[in-house]
């Protein structure tokens, strides 16, 4: 199947390689990545500061991009549910726009909902940390909250325990924010960076050696502050742990996973589509 | 135009939508033993429970625990607990409550989800009784227990004037530091007699 | 531009060691609610429901209100209605001047402190004595109340002990909590002796019965509305529940919400004056009307003043309850600040990360974080947000509109970021790299490689 790239402006600018790393992923589970060269960004930064006026445009933009694909697929929870959760302000009853929000995914929620990979073969052997990132979490629903009596599930819990030799720690506070936040990061710098190094002092403490997440925005925040202070962790965006997992998987075990990947997404694509744009507007987010 | 009439319609003018008023269901059934469960809940209220095998136990049981707590003043509302050495019905004023040591004081039913015992304001003669005194003693009917609040809801009135109260164990605080005390301003001790 | 809750919450986090201690104290609290409602299976129904109880009571609020009346003026409680916070101030005094009463006890409610009502009465002889633990507390120490539930939170026992020394006797240097309460229980108990009346809050109206609720762990309410014989009641208009049975569930959420306990030690509900007594309720608007009529932020109504959004909140926790300058601090406090004086708490909307662990919380669903981005969007409409920032984001969205801008945007960034001066680029204008390091810059950006790699935007 067919999906088109949805790569965050930051990601484009500042991590490149989560991009690429992204892509590869997509293609050894069979799918066959385009990327809408006119896409710039979702609108994120202006509407989350209020400045909706500023984010339009470019919410309309998006529309006319990636409008057309059948699957859009995106390294980043928080993008992604700017385009399912937050556009219809600006949207709503425009053509194709339901359709959008039934076909725009996180990367690992692609996989493992629409593509139905609930492993993934390949080796990691790392002490990891997950940060478990607001908007994917409670937003897209990525996987349960601590604060919701429900059963503990997780999407990217899921891929990354599948890998070889993979030891996801324990954390004291599982799901706590970050700081980073958007303009909060810098307007307020006090509070954003004590949350920061409480996070690094969480994964440092649980043991862990790299820190992944669904949101390099996150790990920036995170890195940034680590790397200031010296501390011996490092943060990979969870497209490049999937990557380099992937990189070291056996050619048959990638044929199989491929193979019922491909049949598997194409299926699951259309009735995600068609059951979504039956549900009503707010189907993206459950409360 | 009153403020009460104008309250009333800013209040009117503003309604939203009506979604409609949801019925209150059932609690969850829950398995285990009704009085278990309520016994579990009134320790982690901070209070202490004694199952009596019949009414006839309650008042040796009162007595003994009268005379562990060192109480002198006692005032009872259970006939079945004993006399006590206060007659409610002599203090022409609740400020005389001071000094009770203990009150033993009617449960109309226990809630087993969180150790509440249901005390009715007819029973008190000075409603201030549970509070004042410095430990507090309620007898509860085991048949008398119900699962959650639901179901005690279900059998609580107020159709005419009155006044009742919930008791989960002894006064507390966790206002210093979040260190839990027991006895803040209410009684230092709860016992609950389950006959 | 004046102060807002950014430059506060700088200086409370300045503190780190302190900063750090108030966090483990709210996450405690998290920890303890999160404990309390996973032993109850059904939790997430429960929230549903409440909220849905609420729902419905906003959309009949008057007629709830006049039938709350109607029982209650049947079983000899007399109701008063105020307008606003002079109103209501000026209406409690009434009811006590006229009774003679100099000596007021009271029990906690926030909304007597949003009314400002200790200063009116004190200002008019009438002496009042805070008497939960923790209102107390803050009371001596000539301070507000830094959460709602727990007011005294940002204290420590030490800083209490001194306190207890200066205004009660005890010995100094005594911070044993133990001790420090045993201590307060007889001061506040010779105030309870000597009160002419009670005044509460009310957690719940019960309209079916025209009665009051009123929950304490400490039994403080208790002890000042038996002893003696003049009871007040005040509540915010959405205060009420239309029936006996709804109490069921927002009961069995508002304890392990706050505290996670089962339930407060004392749930006492009020359904006459007591004998040769007087029960007075009177019922306050003070803006809550506007806020029925606000479409998106009416659901702010519903809340219960558990306090868990604040428990949960990563800024809260890190930032104290008096870096939002407002009687209700945290997350309900920022949206209801907000819906109060929007300019003037506009530095509220934007003490938030948008995590969204609140709307999580909230035992009655209030989307709390989707009305902090309203509200957001709402001052940036009004033009009531920083010109250098409105700039900013105008000139980034229009870069962003142009593929060819902001590609030329990002390289022109890049290259200069990366032949810059690490002290140019790590100088105190840039509020990012103060504490951190500003990510290394790559030479090409992800669809310069990705051209490089595949020649275009389609596939291999």
């Amino acid at each position: 199947m067919k999906a088109a790239l949805f790569v965050p402006c930051y990601v484009d600018q500042l991590y490149p390689r989560v991009g690429l790393a992204a892509a590869r992923v997509l293609e050894r589970l069979g799918v066959t990545v385009v990327f809408p060269e006119e896409q710039t960004c979702c609108g994120q930064p202006m509407a989350n500061a209020g400045f909706a006026a500023d984010a339009a445009p470019l919410a309309r933009r998006f529309l006319e991009v990636f409008g057309e694909h059948d699957a859009v697929v995106c390294p980043s929870g928080s993008c992604t549910s700017m385009v399912r959760n937050h556009y219809d302000a600006y949207l709503a009853g425009r053509p194709g726009f339901e359709r959008l929000k039934a076909s725009t995914f996180e990367l690992c929620e692609f996989v493992h909902d629409v593509l139905g990979v609930r492993a993934l073969p390949g080796r990691y052997p790392r002490k990891v940390g997950l940060h478990r990132s607001c908007h994917g979490l409670r937003e897209l629903r990525l996987g349960s909250s601590s604060e919701r009596v429900e059963p503990r599930f997780g999407k990217v819990d899921a891929l990354l325990r599948g890998l070889d030799g993979l030891e996801l720690v324990e954390l004291t506070r599982s799901d706590e924010c970050c700081g980073f936040g958007g303009t909060f990061a810098v307007a307020e710098e006090a509070v954003s960076c004590l949350m920061g190094r409480d996070r690094i002092a969480d994964h440092l403490g649980a043991g862990a050696e790299v820190v992944t997440g669904t949101d390099v925005s996150c790990l920036m925040h995170m890195d940034g502050l680590a790397r200031r202070a010296g501390l011996p962790l490092a943060f990979r965006h969870v497209a490049e742990v999937l990557d380099e997992a992937l990189a070291a998987a056996g050619a048959a075990e990638l044929d199989r996973l491929r193979a019922s990947a491909g049949a598997a997404g194409a299926a699951r694509a259309a009735a995600a589509t068609s059951a979504r744009e039956a549900a009503p507007l707010s189907a993206g987010r459950t409360r | 135009m009153t403020a009460r009439d104008e309250i009333l319609g800013r209040l009117r003018a503003a309604a939203p939508p009506d979604p409609g008023l949801p019925d209150v269901p059932p609690g969850e059934a829950r398995p285990g033993d009704l009085a278990a469960r309520f016994g579990d809940a009134v320790v982690a209220a901070g209070g202490v429970l004694v199952a009596l095998p019949g009414e006839a136990a309650l008042g040796p049981a009162v007595a003994a625990h009268a005379e562990k707590l060192a109480a002198r003043r006692i005032a009872s509302r259970v006939a079945a607990a004993g006399p006590g050495t206060v007659r409610l019905e002599d203090l022409a004023d609740p400020h005389e409550l001071e000094g009770i040591d203990l009150a033993v004081l009617p449960g109309r039913l226990g809630v087993a989800e969180n150790g509440a015992v249901w005390v009715d304001g007819a029973a008190l003669h000075h409603r201030g009784v549970f509070v004042v005194t410095q430990h507090l003693a309620l007898v509860v009917p085991a048949a008398e227990l119900v699962p959650d609040l639901h179901e005690a809801y279900r059998r609580l009135r107020f159709d005419g004037p009155g006044f009742g109260l919930f008791i989960a164990g002894p006064s507390k605080t966790a206002d210093i530091e979040q260190a839990l005390v027991i006895g803040a301003h209410g009684a230092r001790s709860a016992t609950v007699f389950l006959i | 531009m004046s102060e807002g809750h950014a430059e506060r919450a700088a200086r409370f986090a300045a503190d780190e060691p302190r900063a750090h201690w108030h966090d483990q104290a709210l996450w405690f609290m998290r920890a303890k609610r999160d404990r309390a409602a996973s032993a109850v299976p059904e939790w997430e129904r429960l929230r549903t429901l409440a909220s849905a109880i609420k729902a419905h009571t906003r959309a009949n609020l008057a007629g709830y209100l006049e039938q709350f009346e109607r029982n209650a003026l049947a079983k000899g409680i007399r109701v008063h209605w105020a307008r606003d916070a002079d109103e209501h101030n000026s209406i409690v005094h009434g009811i006590l001047a006229e009774r003679g009463v100099t000596r007021l006890v009271k029990s906690k409610s926030m909304l007597t402190e949003e009314c400002h009502l200790n200063p009116y009465l004190e200002a008019r002889g009438i002496e009042v004595v805070d008497t939960d633990l923790g209102e107390r507390i803050v009371q001596l120490a000539g301070e507000p109340p830094s959460h709602i539930v727990l007011p005294a939170i940002h204290k420590k026992k030490e800083e209490i002990g001194d306190l207890f020394h200066a205004k009660l006797g005890t010995p100094a240097g005594l911070a044993d909590p133990k001790q420090l309460t045993e201590a307060a229980r007889g001061h506040l108990r010779e105030r309870f002796m000597a009160a002419q009346a009670g005044l509460t809050g009310v957690n719940f109206a019960v309209a079916e019965t025209g009665g009051v609720v009123v929950c304490t762990n400490e039994g403080n309410a208790d002890m000042g509305t038996s002893l003696p014989p003049l009871h007040v009641a005040c509540m915010g208009v959405e205060k009420v529940v239309p029936r006996l049975e709804d109490l069921g569930v927002f009961l069995r959420v508002l304890a392990r919400s706050a505290t996670g306990q089962a339930c407060t030690t004392y749930t006492t509900h009020f359904h006459a004056p007591m004998r040769g007594g007087e029960l007075h309720v009177v019922i306050v608007d003070n803006g809550r009307s506007a806020l029925l009529a606000d479409e998106t932020y009416r659901e702010a109504l519903a809340c219960i003043r558990c306090g868990a959004c604040m428990n949960t909140c990563p800024v809260f926790r890190r930032s104290g309850g008096y870096s939002y300058a407002w009687t209700i601090p945290g997350p309900i406090g920022a949206v209801l600040a907000t819906a109060r004086d929007p300019v003037r708490h506009a530095s509220l909307a934007f003490a938030s990360s948008l995590c969204g662990s609140c709307d999580d919380v909230c035992p009655v669903r209030i989307p709390i974080h989707d009305q902090l981005l309203a509200r957001r969007r709402d001052l940036a409409r009004a033009g009531a947000l920083p010109l250098g920032k409105r700039l900013g984001m105008w000139l980034l969205g229009r870069v962003l509109r142009s593929r060819p801008l902001y590609e030329l945007a990002g390289r022109l960034a890049r290259w200069l970021g990366r032949r810059a001066p690490r002290a140019l680029l790590n100088g105190r204008w840039n509020g990012w790299a103060r504490q951190r390091e500003l990510p290394d810059l790559p030479e090409a950006s992800f669809r310069e490689l990705w051209r490089r790699e595949r020649g275009g935007g389609g596939p291999r």
